[in-house]
């Protein structure tokens, strides 16, 4: 670190989606020759304040300093010009081109207007071996690689772009242990050549064997900026809490530990690479919590137990006896009676352009008919109860379902599947973009189905919510249950440290107690 | 893998077409009274490479996952054009390919402005547009008619050194100066990138906007030199509703045969050209075996269903049943 002036600063950004507030009044400063951490939880503005970095999202307010002069980025393009790159999470591969294509893409080398293959072939060979992955083909199809070498491409990629900063957000998350040894090399030599590197993670060990200086963000702002090493992982886990307590739960039942048989069960599942022999139950009347970083395989539980995915080994025990859950179709049959509330309402939930009445009879279609005729009434009287139940707001039955609230689009979804009174439901991240209110409805519903008898499995990326609404809490990561949170042993502590899988939450760091 | 393999892998659709076509081809010419003659070949030919052009045009669209509904009326429309202008002195013949070429390619751009700038989906707004240059070829040619210059149209129908078709020899060329060029360069590259995945393209920084509507300029080009062609087989101009709608149809099922993904993103204009070709073949086969043309329709339909199927076996691999609706 060779001193005071910053290569890059970033002040009071501001950025809202809708009524969410995304970044408040953020600050950044970037050195040139350093790793920069950046820490966080799941929506503490991490990725929006890339975003605006990186041209993709613009800023309600605030300003960034390149060099000393103000600069604003109208595109992805114009960032890339300014020699701000950007490793996204979301990969921005091209599945349908060639390697070298790829690597190239932004900026293609042209010979009389066409793109000159032998010098594209030149610059993808070295960009792989700076990135220490020689072993990709360059013709090789994108979409035929494996996620982990397609996240080696991005960086190949990022680095032909012969960055100044170079940001990169999760960038490890599907690598394999070697190729996180060479990345790092890697990074560790683009320090020395100058750059300035903006290192996103959340996984402690990374940042503390990377990381110059680390700033922690909470709630769209930077809340603490500090040497790397300086602080141990108990107190980076406090900086990131820090939270005020909202009291919009509904009380849990006392109940002693679970004598009852559940319901559902699941020995051993696996799947491909994402699940990882899970073995799981859920009784009636417990409502039971996923957590665990983003991705670690919750979403893939859910569809496995949905019969979405093909391939799954293991068993699934309804009431103790083993079932072939073929589709969701299957799955909602009477002895099952399972129902998933899906991540995206917006796809997998809702046919939007449809009406209220139509969306909310969807699932339950073939017990409000017979010989293939809807019996109107019948479909009325349910419509009327669930409408009531969940008091949802709508002009009326027959508008567009997109026409209402997001919390209220959530409890169509909801609905929908209450007309079939389902024994098992399954939630996946039902709170995601809607509005406190909306939410504490949901926690109160959640609670009375379980109290009426449903086994609940609720994934949320909200720590908050796992620890109000349940009885235990499986944490995920890798595909695999690393650990099970049982009554008031669920804290926000507890949780995080399991979901960043370091042992122990309330006890030793493993290191940074040097400070 | 060796460099060829991966060569090979990227041309396996347009391979598949070419392979599909030599076996049609050859039964056709084994079984036709004539046999394998430079005459034979000159009219499959001549049949063929207007297919071809057509299909060329939808392959540059399709590529950006897109589609083209008024290729077929763009070629109908400057065949009438060019039964107007295309005649008289070498020099004003030139003008009239110039002007019909012009109006192709305006036709195109006035396609991707709409779909590119106006946002509106390609299927509604081609429909559209097609109708509309469908209704200006009408007015142009309310009856069939007009001529061409007669000396061009036979040497650009004809045979060069008395055995090449000089037909496939235009089509070679517009292949070279066209596409070849096109998917070569960075607005080429940048209609692929948008056709197979569009939000990657941006956040890469890729022209995006400039290579679709590059793409939609040109097939607007491809049509009109495929209607130009009709003009030189046929002499005459003809505002032929059905014929339109065939051609833009059947340039359609093409571009699937020659392995162009209709998702975009994936395919060639060469493959498309072999599709065409090989479409077309499945056409005359039923002569050649003294069929009833009345079963042409449904023997195209039952060939082009089984040459399509070979291309879903990939669906049997998916893991994830919700990748079905991808």
């Amino acid at each position: 670190m060779d001193g005071a002036v910053p290569l890059f600063r970033m002040e009071g950004i501001s950025k809202r989606y809708g009524g969410v507030r995304a970044l408040e009044k953020a600050e950044l400063s970037v050195m040139p020759g350093s790793i920069h951490g950046i820490l966080g939880e799941n929506g503490a503005g991490k990725s929006t304040l890339i975003k605006v970095m990186a041209g993709v999202v613009a800023p309600d307010e605030g300003s960034m300093m390149l060099d000393g002069s103000e600069v604003s980025f109208a595109s992805p393009a114009a960032a890339n010009q300014a020699g701000i790159v950007c490793i996204f999470q979301e990969l921005s591969l091209v599945p349908e081109l060639s390697v070298a294509d790829n690597i190239i893409i932004s900026n293609p080398p042209t010979r009389f207007g066409m793109i000159d293959r032998k010098a594209q072939r030149r610059i993808a060979e070295e960009a792989l071996a700076r990135a220490g992955a020689a072993d990709i083909h360059p013709l090789a199809l994108v979409k035929d690689l494996p996620l982990s070498r397609r996240q080696m491409v991005e960086i190949a990629k990022a680095l032909a772009r012969k960055p100044r900063i170079l940001i990169l957000d999760e960038a490890t998350s599907a690598l394999t242990a070697a190729d996180v040894a060479k990345i790092f090399g890697v990074l560790k030599r683009l320090r020395e050549e100058g750059l300035a590197l903006l290192y996103i993670s959340h996984r402690m060990n990374e940042i503390a064997e990377l990381a110059d200086q680390c700033t922690v963000f909470r709630n769209g702002r930077n809340v603490a900026s500090y040497a790397a090493g300086s602080k141990s992982d108990n107190e980076v886990v406090e900086l990131m809490i820090g939270r005020e307590y909202s009291h919009i739960f509904p009380p849990k039942p006392v109940r002693l530990p679970a004598a009852i048989a559940p319901v559902l069960e699941a020995r051993k599942l696996s799947w491909t690479d994402r699940l990882d022999n899970v073995s799981l139950t859920v009784a009636a009347g417990e409502v039971v919590g996923l957590g665990g970083l983003d991705g670690q395989g919750q979403r893939e539980l859910l569809l496995a137990f949905f019969g979405v995915l093909r391939g799954l080994s293991g068993e699934i025990l309804i009431d103790g006896k083993p079932v072939a859950i073929a589709s969701p179709a299957a799955a909602r049959e009477d002895h099952i009676g399972m129902a998933l509330i899906p991540e995206d309402r917006k796809t997998e939930g809702l046919m939007l352009p449809m009406t209220v009445r139509e969306n909310l009879s969807f699932a339950a279609l073939d017990r409000l008919s017979k010989a293939g005729i809807i019996d109107r009434a019948a479909e009325q009287r349910l419509i009327d109860d669930v409408v009531g139940l969940l008091a949802i707001k709508t002009a009326g039955l027959d508008i567009p379902v997109g026409a209402l609230s997001g919390g209220n689009q959530q409890k169509v979804v909801i609905a929908k599947w209450l007309m079939r009174q389902p024994r098992i439901i399954l939630l996946n991240d039902p709170t995601r973009g809607i509005d406190v209110g909306t939410k504490q409805e949901l926690y109160q519903l959640m609670r009375k189905l379980a109290d009426a008898g449903a086994a609940i499995l609720f994934y949320s990326t909200d720590y908050d919510e796992l620890i109000g609404c349940c009885d235990r809490v499986l944490v995920l990561y890798d595909g695999a249950v690393k650990r099970e949170l049982v009554g008031t042993g669920i804290t926000e502590r507890a949780l995080i440290a399991s979901a960043l899988n370091i042992h122990g939450g309330d006890a030793t760091p493993r290191h940074g107690a040097d400070a | 893998m060796k460099d060829w393999r991966y060569w090979l892998a990227e041309q396996r659709g347009t391979l598949l077409a070419l392979a599909i076509f030599i076996v049609m081809f050859a039964i056709y010419t084994a079984n036709h009274p004539a046999g394998f003659t430079a005459n034979v070949v000159q009219t499959a030919s001549n049949k063929g490479v207007l297919l071809a052009f057509v299909a060329m045009a939808q392959t540059l669209v399709v590529i950006t996952a897109g589609i083209d509904l008024s290729v077929g009326m763009i070629f109908t429309l400057t065949n009438c054009l060019a039964s107007w202008l295309v005649i008289g002195t070498g020099l004003e013949t030139a003008f009239g390919v110039v002007a019909v070429l012009g109006t192709g390619l305006l036709c195109g751009a006035i396609n991707g402005a709409i779909v590119i700038y106006g946002r509106l989906q390609p299927i509604v707004a081609t429909i559209a547009t097609g109708a509309v240059y469908f209704g200006i070829a009408l007015l142009l040619r309310p009856f069939p008619g007009g001529s061409v210059n007669e000396d061009l149209a036979d040497a650009l129908t004809g045979r060069l050194f008395g055995v090449v078709p000089a037909s496939l020899v235009a089509l070679f060329a517009v292949v070279l100066i066209v596409w070849v060029p096109f998917s070569r360069s960075v607005l080429g590259r940048a209609a692929y990138a948008a056709g197979s995945s569009e939000t990657a393209a941006y956040m890469s920084g890729v022209p995006i906007r400039r290579g679709k509507f590059a793409a939609y300029a040109l097939a607007g080009l491809l049509a009109a030199i495929g209607g130009l062609f009709l003009t030189f087989f046929t002499y005459t101009g003809d505002a032929a509703y059905a014929s339109g709608n065939a051609y833009t149809l059947f340039s359609i099922a093409a571009v699937v045969l020659g392995g162009v993904s209709l998702f975009g993103g994936k395919g060639s204009a060469i493959g498309a050209i072999f599709g065409a070709l090989a479409f077309r073949t499945i056409g005359d086969l039923l002569f050649v075996f003294d069929f009833d043309p009345l079963w042409q329709p449904l023997f195209q339909g039952v060939i082009l269903l089984i040459a399509v199927s070979l291309g879903a076996f990939a669906l049997f691999r998916v893991r994830n049943r919700l990748e079905w609706f991808l």
